[in-house]
């Protein structure tokens, strides 16, 4: 058949950002499959929760301290994380190469903290269906701490390096804000389950 | 423990083994269907000279097998000892997702109702699939019935039924469009008078191979043995069986003659021998490399219409680097030129760091964690502009 040219796309633009962009897509769909690893995970907690003569099983509650510290760090952090990606959008070279360095800072921190929380739970993986499940929750969530920061790092070298200043890098760097607020926000319910319906 | 999770010398629990092995291998099945159902929902159109009746209710159905597929499981397991509530549960679900598949048929059959059929092989093939289909349908809803599948579980019943749904479902419309894309791929026809042949050998030689099966399982034939005692009452049949077989083996024989003669001696057939309306039939049979030498742009569920010489393309990508075109999700509408990714070895070495973190954690977890290293790089290495 002929070719018929009905449509010009000489002036598009080379990146979109949002639903223009197949990244903050791809994203999304982690996000969906993420998010319901984490629900399936809860809705085992709250299972074997319904199944107990007692809970927590045969232990204390976990203790408060590191958890709650974690938590109000990681809220926190979603301001720098905010404007973070602002910035990106903006193109900003110089603030989200800063931005990154402190994000990067940002994503250590808690897991300085999640290694106190591991100690401080009050209970092995194997002493019963009790530990594991808290200790499944928690190093569901540290495996995402721990992704994101890597993902950090190499964006931050990424964009020190020559390659940095292009529309798709800063786009990549909006996604990832868009992931680390994914990876707060999860970390509420958990934190709930954790230390406060232990509690009850 | 370790990671022997269904070792029961461990304290492990087979059963669980049991469960996970079917909700991957009940989900499968339709994995293996649901391309079926789209070829032959592209095929059909092409052979009754209209679109396809319901064609929106036709992928809400799809969708809907799907997402049904995930919860039906323990249907494998009636026998198991589970409890009540959960066979109720999962009987309830293997039925209903008779009513996707029910629509879907119904939609199929409205289109050569409303059309007018020319019956060319791959039509024959995909009739030949409604016919099978259905009918392992109906077996299916028989065994997620508790009591019914208590009887003829592990029997020949159970062989027939998933035959039925498998070939009928799978193995018809896969033939249908090996015919029906083999000039597209080829640039030649297979030969109409082979594929007649080889149709209706195939057909009666599959219904005269499985459908005794069906009483064979009702008379007690277990499943998975070699041989039994001669004075058993399935001789006979298993006879009949073994040489309707024969027919069905000739019916294939003769589908791979006519591949083979085909390839290098068919006719040719042109870039659109079948008047058909998707999208691969406007380039050249077969296609070059690269498909389009401009991407095309469809306006209506239709890509082609009848004679119709000219194809609407996009200008502007640039050909000195791989571009595709971002749109937005409903509209279609152009939005962003987006560089495609380069040659890359970077996601070999990914699958390879992942196969040896996945095979090396069976022996020890600790593989989880020293595995997720090389994955990390290999992933970093890929994404690296
Ligand atoms: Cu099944």
């Amino acid at each position: 058949m002929r070719d018929r040219v009905v449509l010009d796309a000489s002036g598009l633009p080379l990146h979109g950002s949002g639903a223009e962009s197949p990244t903050w897509w791809a994203t999304l769909a982690f996000m969906l499959i993420e998010g319901t690893g984490f629900a399936l995970a809860i809705a085992v907690y709250l299972y074997l929760m319904s199944l107990a003569p007692e809970w927590p099983l045969q232990a204390p509650p976990p203790d408060l301290w590191a958890g709650t510290s974690l938590t109000l760090l990681l809220i926190a952090s979603v301001v720098p994380n905010i404007l973070v990606g602002r910035w990106a959008q903006q193109r900003n070279l110089r603030r989200v190469r800063i931005g990154l360095v402190v994000m990067t800072l940002l994503g250590i921190a808690p897991l300085i903290l999640r290694a106190f929380e591991f100690t401080t739970l009050n209970i092995r993986w194997d002493d019963n269906a009790y530990g594991s499940i808290l200790w499944m929750l928690l190093g569901l969530h540290t495996t995402h701490i721990l992704t994101d920061v890597v993902d950090t790092v190499v964006l931050a070298c990424l964009m020190f390096s020559r390659l940095g200043d292009n529309t798709r890098r800063f786009g990549d760097v909006e996604d990832n804000c868009l992931y680390w607020n994914f990876v707060v926000v999860a970390w509420l319910p958990l934190y709930g389950c954790i230390y406060w319906l232990a509690r009850l | 423990m370790g990671t022997h999770f269904y070792n029961p010398a461990e304290g492990g629990d087979a059963l669980l083994w049991q469960h996970l092995f079917w909700f991957f291998g009940h989900p499968e099945v339709y994995i293996i269907f649901l391309p079926a159902v789209g070829m032959v929902s592209t095929i059909l159109p092409a052979f009754v000279g209209r679109p396809l009746f319901g064609y929106m209710l036709l992928v809400m159905a799809l969708i809907t097998t799907g997402v049904l597929s995930f919860g039906l499981w323990v249907h494998h397991m009636f026998t198991v000892g589970l409890p009540r509530l959960g066979e109720s549960f999962f009987t309830a679900s293997s039925m209903s997702i008779a009513l996707p598949a029910g629509v879907q048929i119904v939609c199929w059959l409205a289109t050569l109702w409303a059309g007018k059929p020319v019956y060319k092989t791959p039509l024959l093939f995909v009739l030949g699939f409604i016919v099978t289909f259905v009918m392992g349908g109906l077996t299916g809803v028989m065994v997620a019935s508790v009591p019914f599948d208590t009887q003829v579980h592990d029997t020949y019943f159970v062989v027939a039924h998933f035959h039925y749904v498998l070939i009928g479902g799978a193995v018809f419309p896969l033939l249908a469009a090996i015919h029906y894309w083999f000039p597209k791929i080829t640039g030649r026809m297979m030969s109409e008078r082979l594929g007649r042949w080889s149709f209706w050998l195939i057909f009666s030689g599959f219904h005269l191979t499985f459908f005794p099966m069906h009483l064979l399982g009702l008379l007690g034939m277990p499943r998975r043995i070699y041989t039994y005692q001669p004075e058993l009452p399935w001789a006979g049949l298993n006879l009949f069986v073994s040489l309707s077989a024969l027919i069905l083996f000739a019916g294939f024989l003769i589908f791979f003659v006519n591949i083979l003669r085909s390839w290098n001696d068919g006719l040719p057939g042109g870039d659109n021998p079948w008047g058909a309306t998707t999208l691969e039939w406007a380039t050249a049979s077969p296609p070059p490399s690269y498909n389009f030498r401009r991407i095309p742009v469809v306006s209506g569920r239709e890509a082609l219409s009848a004679g119709e010489e000219d194809l609407p393309v996009v200008a502007g990508l640039r050909t000195d680097r791989r571009e595709l075109l971002v749109t937005s999700v409903v509209e279609a509408l152009p939005q962003a030129r987006e560089s495609s990714t380069s040659d890359s070895v970077w996601p070999f070495w990914a699958a390879v760091a992942t196969s040896v973190l996945f095979i090396w954690s069976i022996f020890t977890p600790w593989a989880v964690v020293w595995g997720s290293i090389p994955v990390a790089v290999t992933l970093v290495g890929w994404f690296w502009p």
